[in-house]
């Protein structure tokens, strides 16, 4: 019961009118970047990380999670009506979704897109809001040891177990942890990766690298491939109300979706393509009109976006109650906790009850002002994604250069910001993954710093990793999940 | 075939390159100074260790162009669209402006600059347009960041005025 009175005074919080204000204003632009192709909810956060200067924590990060749903919601417009998922989540929506609105279904495929994403994020919000305590109680035993091994486990499932190829994933991890070491050394207070530059001893700000690589060099990658031509627009046809025979077909995938998509999430696993495509065949698998797949079945519209916004909710668990992102978008927010000063972690519950219950309440409310926003407003967001592309793209550059310019008014950090852009493009051009490089550069040293304490604490004995029974668990799990495809793979061919 | 070949040249470019990043890190590793005495796990284990991998992953790399590299499986559309170097020449072109300008005539003129540039690059020829979307942008931005969110753009021609 005293969750439901923490979470009481969460709503208390969340609902005052400033409050509101923020959740609705994030709401709403997360819509807006999730409707356009080319931005992402990491992006816009990155962007609005000075944010955090002029504005109290619990209303900055009640912006930052409305962009975050937001987002969710707004790409399955996109992904239904023209085909190109804005982010890798929703190409499973676009495979179903895009086919009924070519049949002239795309009202009841958005209808269920966005009912189901208010189911998953709702039960997911639940889910955040009993299954935190729980595991902040968990978390609270463990020591140095078994955080770094908690973080080795997130660096496998991020970049190893997701994606295409594990090395490719590692290579990007790797890179991201180099970028985050450049800087004064917290502990000793050398100099480390700086090439002697003066501006480098405060470390690269994250701004920079997400912008470069969500914003220019995906600008880069798609202005090098340009096609000319444009991506068709399915016009809105039919209403956005599901006739009942689409209620009956499209609640059970929506509770199975949650309960794949919320559990995946909620691991330091993160990543919502594999609940996605779990879901859709889970989908193929029990419905009983399966030829309908392919051609535009509802439930595989329905189950696959439950799941994602379920584990987008999973995935807030671990931020706040670890302090562990295993998103690029989660990344970004840590690094807002930092600018403020405040330590995410298994104390962050007890020392910032406010701002953590008040999260959790507004994403009740945004989960409510976003049905609104997609459901009868629709027709507004589909209108946006007729921008001419060089507008598009153009805007883009505008605010990736002011968001960059205003750290410190330097040309140094723009340059920086190009040649990380230049990365960005090497890196989409030949699939590397890029959201490991923001994991890994904002985790990076967090996890060295355990490990250095955790080697202060054993007086250099290494074996401490795999004494301590929870850590020896945690490095099992990873190794498991790394080697078991290549086993499971070996012993297919054998 | 032919194809083929020349993808697996940028492959192998590729896994170089990664090489040479673990070079410049095992490098910059040595300029750092041995850690002070007290600290167990001085400032260069974790990044030795890093490099390590970085050293690693650049091998296989390597090694996968050599066999014939991987981007010819992942590109798109099952076939790799030729890079549209006009395109390119065009988006560098606004960036490198943006960069030059911008200290000297402050962010609004430079980043509309930068804007035609890009609108070009993505092929628009409607210039009239193009200046108008921007102007309106990067006025809007300008306020909201520097006015509203009260973060310090820098000086500039038209920013004096405002």
């Amino acid at each position: 019961m005293d969750t439901l009175a923490q979470l009481a005074q969460g709503f208390a919080v969340a609902l005052t009118p400033i409050n509101l204000v923020w959740a609705l204003v994030g709401v709403t632009l997360g819509t807006a970047i999730g409707v356009l192709p080319g931005l992402g909810p990491a992006l816009t956060i990155a962007l609005l990380l000075p944010i955090t200067f002029k504005v109290d924590a619990t209303s900055a990060f009640i912006l930052f999670a409305g962009i975050y749903y937001g987002a969710m919601y707004g790409g399955s417009t996109t992904s239904i009506l023209i085909n190109t998922p804005g982010e890798s989540a929703t190409i499973i929506t676009a495979l179903e979704g895009h086919k009924m609105a070519r049949r002239g279904r795309g009202g009841a495929a958005l209808a269920t897109a966005a009912i189901g994403s208010f189911v998953a994020g709702t039960v997911g919000t639940v889910g955040i809001t009993f299954l935190a305590p729980v595991v902040v109680d968990f978390a609270l035993k463990f020591g140095p040891a078994e955080y770094f091994s908690l973080m080795i486990l997130a660096f496998v499932t991020v970049s190893a177990v997701l994606g295409s190829s594990a090395v490719r994933g590692l290579t990007s991890l790797a890179f991201g942890v180099y970028l985050g070491m450049i800087g004064v050394d917290l502990q000793t207070g050398q100099a480390r990766f700086t090439f002697g530059v003066p501006e480098l001893l405060d470390g690269i700000n994250v701004i920079v690298v997400a912008v470069g690589l969500f914003a220019v060099g995906e600008t880069l990658y798609l202005c090098a491939r340009h096609r000319y031509g444009k991506d068709e627009i399915v016009p809105l046809q039919g209403s956005v109300w599901m006739s009942r025979e689409d209620w009956r077909r499209s609640w059970r995938p929506w509770l199975r979706g949650t309960a794949i998509g919320f559990p995946i999430g909620a691991l330091p696993a993160g990543g919502a393509e594999v609940p996605t495509f779990l879901s859709y065949y889970m989908e193929k698998k029990l419905s009983k009109r399966p030829e309908e797949f392919g051609h535009g079945a509802i439930e595989g519209v329905a189950g696959p976006e439950a799941a994602n916004n379920a584990s987008a909710a999973g995935v807030l668990v671990p931020m706040l109650t670890l302090g562990l992102p295993t998103s690029a978008t989660a990344a970004i927010m840590l690094s807002a906790f930092q600018s403020y000063g405040i330590n995410p972690g298994p104390l962050l519950m007890q020392s910032q009850p406010q701002l953590v219950w008040g999260l959790i309440a507004s994403l009740y409310i945004g989960n409510v002002m976003l049905l609104v926003l997609n459901l009868p407003l629709v027709g507004l967001w589909v209108r946006m994604l007729s921008i001419p592309t060089p507008l598009l793209y153009g805007g883009i550059l505008v605010f990736a250069t002011i968001g960059t310019y205003g750290i410190s008014n330097s040309p140094v950090d723009l340059i920086l910001l190009y040649i990380i852009g230049g990365i960005g493009f090497v890196m989409r051009k030949f699939d590397f993954p890029t959201a490991p490089v923001i994991i890994g550069m904002i985790l990076g040293p967090l996890a060295e710093q355990e490990f250095r304490r955790a080697m202060t604490i054993s007086q250099g004995d290494l074996t401490v990793f795999l004494t301590k029974p929870l850590s020896a668990t945690l490095l099992a799990i990873a190794l498991a999940l790394w080697a078991g495809p290549h086993i499971y793979r070996l012993i297919k061919k054998g | 075939m032919d194809r083929g070949g020349r993808l697996a040249v940028w492959d192998l470019a590729v896994g170089v390159g990664v090489l040479v990043i673990a070079a410049v890190a095992f490098y910059q590793i040595g300029q750092i100074p041995a850690g002070p005495a007290f600290a167990r796990i001085g400032p260069k284990a974790i990044p030795y260790a890093v490099a390590a991998g970085l050293a690693v992953l650049g091998v296989i790399l390597t090694i996968q162009a050599l066999r014939g590299g991987w981007s010819t499986e992942v590109a798109d559309d099952g076939e790799s669209l030729p890079i549209d170097w006009r395109a390119l020449f065009w988006l560098g072109s606004g960036l490198l402006l943006n960069v030059a300008l911008i200290q000297f005539l402050g962010f609004i003129i430079a980043s509309i600059l930068m804007f035609l540039c890009v609108a070009r690059a993505f092929g628009s020829d409607r210039i009239l347009r193009d200046v108008v979307v921007a102007a309106v942008l990067t006025l809007v931005a300008y306020v909201g960041f520097d006015k509203l969110l009260g973060i310090n753009i820098g000086a500039g021609i038209l920013e004096g005025i405002l």
